[in-house]
């Protein structure tokens, strides 16, 4: 259309789309998650990122696949992964404990890696990634490598011992790593302000000596901006920025959690501010995108996501003795030992 | 051929892995321009670099989970701890981060954390521990804890070049009071999960490690000329994965077995090592398993204090002719 408005930040059209595509995908893998939740099909709890899609999927994008760069995502960063290439299949196996599925039945949902395609496997300490994170970039500075690390924390993670010891040595150490505090207002039922007295978390950046930055993280291009600017000062040597993204979580910790902790009005408030309508809006009235070309994604994902829950919707589940592999490089064997002594 | 110490042992090795293999590199408190508290790491970054031996901050966490890390990428960390005692405050991320990610992840993290542990040095609370017990009980770690200066060379040497994460003990009383001659130009390499006999012997069989190796050469050395009996000594080396074969061997050999650790004694290692022996051999036992330990209480400075409450050569010599007895 003549009357297309420039686009922002050096996207073209195409990774506009692509921006869509990935949050659309986010949000639509995790509803059908919650439809076979429902069936009881999922083996232990289910975390949505409603509303946060934006800030996931804006920040991975900034990233450079291409070079390398890795990230380290929370439970809430489902998007993230899937913009460095985790597939909705290995999604949906985790999520069921399949036999093929990517820790095969051994840790859950998306707590699973591939540094190849540059995602690493969080576990359910906070703030432990901040510091493995930092061993990972200071493996980029020592080979000389042109290539950035992210690590996602929370408000929650933000007050263990673990991120401060990571943020301070990678500091120290000019690391190669930008550090996305994702301020959603809650850890589990614990708002903010339970949690730290600091107003917004950006402000504890200088307490680091690293420079602080602060965007809407509802507004995936604003996400995109903020964190490829400072995804290229890592890369350019200027070490470690702090990124505070102020979204909100509108679902419970997991689906489990009744949210009876939320004063009223809040959800429709942020309702109203939901990242994926505030895009499309945006999409349709800069004339990047045309509602048809943003109907054929939602039936492509449609139709991968049929696709990928009939893939493995009936595959078995791990079989039991292959629990005792793997815990060593070369297994004394002792654990297969004690269980045959005892079966025979 | 040279003598050298068990410390000087522990720094050779050390250096001939850094030396042999660029993978390898060095990060603890003061281990960088200082040389480590204990100077394990004298003269390292003059010869290997900065980049190589990183002084870091006072942040174990920092330390093991940043090992962690490089390690993935496939780099090979040494961390020290400036004493063993503040492991602890890497507890969580070693048990929780570290020996779950082969099993969890498919990442490999090969990786030492070593430091000095032990007492017998008015260090107090907290710069005495044996921490072998916390890990023991986590499956996905390696212990190793060398007694003689040609183990704390061969176990450095092994642990580093180990696919795993291992947890190397070394004992500051050793340090500079045992030595050995080891030949210059040979490489010397402990297996992982070997028991040693340091001491042959065909009445009853002490099983033990680190610093009380010595104590119990010694404790065998006066009841061969008071009683005229003749005790044997296996130094385990390493106790995870432990060596089943000798400590079921040894049993079969001498039919009494009694184990001497250093650590406190409720949930000490010698209540695995026992656990261990009645399943495989409890029709070979004569005797029951008896330990020698130290008494349960934090260790106390005074030098009156610290030798009540760890095993002294005494104690292990009544040990024994309780068990002779029996």
């Amino acid at each position: 259309m003549g009357s297309d408005q420039p686009i922002p930040a050096g996207l073209s059209r195409a990774q506009l789309h692509e921006l869509y595509y990935f949050m659309r995908l986010t949000r639509s893998l995790e509803e059908k998650l919650v439809n076979l939740y429902r069936q009881t099909k999922v083996i232990g709890g289910l975390f949505r990122s409603l509303g946060q899609e934006a800030d996931a999927v804006g920040s991975a994008y900034a990233l450079d696949r291409s070079k390398g760069d890795i990230l380290s995502p929370l439970i809430r960063n489902l998007g993230s992964m899937l913009v460095q290439g985790a597939t909705p299949v290995e999604v949906l196996r985790q999520y069921m404990a399949k036999a093929e599925s990517p820790t095969r039945g051994r840790e859950l949902n998306i707590h699973f890696n591939d540094l190849q395609r540059g995602f690493i496997g969080q576990i359910s300490h906070l703030g432990d990634m901040v510091p493995v994170m930092a061993g990972i970039t200071l493996s980029f500075q020592m080979r000389r490598e042109p290539r950035v690390g992210l690590v996602y924390v929370g408000d929650g993670a933000m007050s263990t011992g673990a991120f401060h010891e990571g943020m301070n040595f990678a500091a120290v150490q000019k690391l190669p790593l930008v550090v996305i505090a994702e301020n959603n207002g809650y850890a589990y039922s614990t708002p903010l302000d339970r949690q730290t007295a600091v107003k917004f978390l950006v402000e504890k950046a200088a307490g680091y000596g690293v420079p602080g930055e602060q965007a809407d993280g509802n507004d995936v291009i604003a996400v995109y901006q903020v964190t490829r600017k400072a995804v290229e000062r890592a890369r350019s040597g200027g070490g470690v920025t702090l990124i505070e993204l102020l979204t909100y979580r509108r679902k419970g910790h997991a689906e489990h959690d009744n949210q009876s902790y939320v004063p009223p009005g809040e959800l429709e408030e942020w309702a109203r501010n939901d990242p994926i309508d505030r895009y499309v809006a945006r999409l349709t009235e800069a004339g990047w995108a045309e509602p048809a070309e943003l109907a054929a994604i939602d039936a492509r994902i449609a139709s991968e996501l049929d696709a990928a829950v009939s893939a493995c919707e009936n595959e078995p589940l791990p079989e039991p003795l292959s629990s005792l592999d793997e815990v060593l490089a070369e297994p004394p064997r002792a654990e297969l030992e004690w269980y045959r002594r005892l079966d025979a | 051929m040279p003598e050298v110490t068990y410390l000087e042992a522990l720094r050779d090795g050390l250096a001939e892995e850094m030396a042999r293999d660029e993978r390898v590199f060095v990060l603890g408190e003061d281990v960088g321009a200082y040389g480590g508290a204990f100077k394990v790491t004298e003269g390292f970054q003059r010869r290997f670099g900065a980049e190589r031996v990183i002084d870091t901050p006072i942040a174990e966490t920092a330390i093991v989970g940043t090992a962690a890390g490089a390690a993935h990428m496939g780099f090979r960390p040494v961390c020290e701890m400036q004493f063993i005692d503040f492991i602890s405050c890497a507890y969580s991320i070693l048990t929780n981060y570290v020996a779950t990610a082969r099993y969890r992840a498919g990442l490999p993290t090969p990786m030492v954390v070593r430091g000095p542990a032990g007492g017998y040095v008015r260090g107090g609370p907290f710069h005495s521990q044996n921490p072998e017990a916390a890990f023991l009980h986590t499956p996905g770690l390696k212990i190793v804890a060398p007694a003689t200066a040609r183990d704390a060379k061969g176990l450095i040497k092994a642990a580093i070049r180990d696919d795993d994460p291992v947890l190397y003990f070394e004992h500051k009383y050793l340090y500079r009071r045992i030595k050995e001659e080891l030949p210059e130009g040979e490489e010397i390499l402990t297996p992982i999960g070997q028991a040693r006999t340091a001491r042959e012997g065909r009445d009853l069989s002490i099983l033990t490690w680190s610093a009380m190796l010595w104590k119990s050469l010694e404790a065998a050395e006066t009841l061969e000329r008071e009683d005229g009996l003749s005790v044997e000594v296996i130094d385990l080396r390493t106790l995870l994965p432990l060596d089943d074969a000798a400590i079921v061997a040894a049993v079969k050999r001498t039919n009494r077995v009694l184990i001497v650790h250093e650590d406190t004694r409720t949930g000490g290692v010698a209540g695995e090592i026992t656990a261990r022996i009645n399943e495989l051999a409890f029709e070979w036992l004569d005797a029951p398993v008896k330990r020698i330990c130290a008494h349960d209480v934090p260790l106390p400075y005074a030098p009156t204090l610290e030798d009540f409450v760890l095993p002294q050569v005494g104690d292990i010599v009544k040990g024994c002719r309780w068990l002779a007895a029996y």
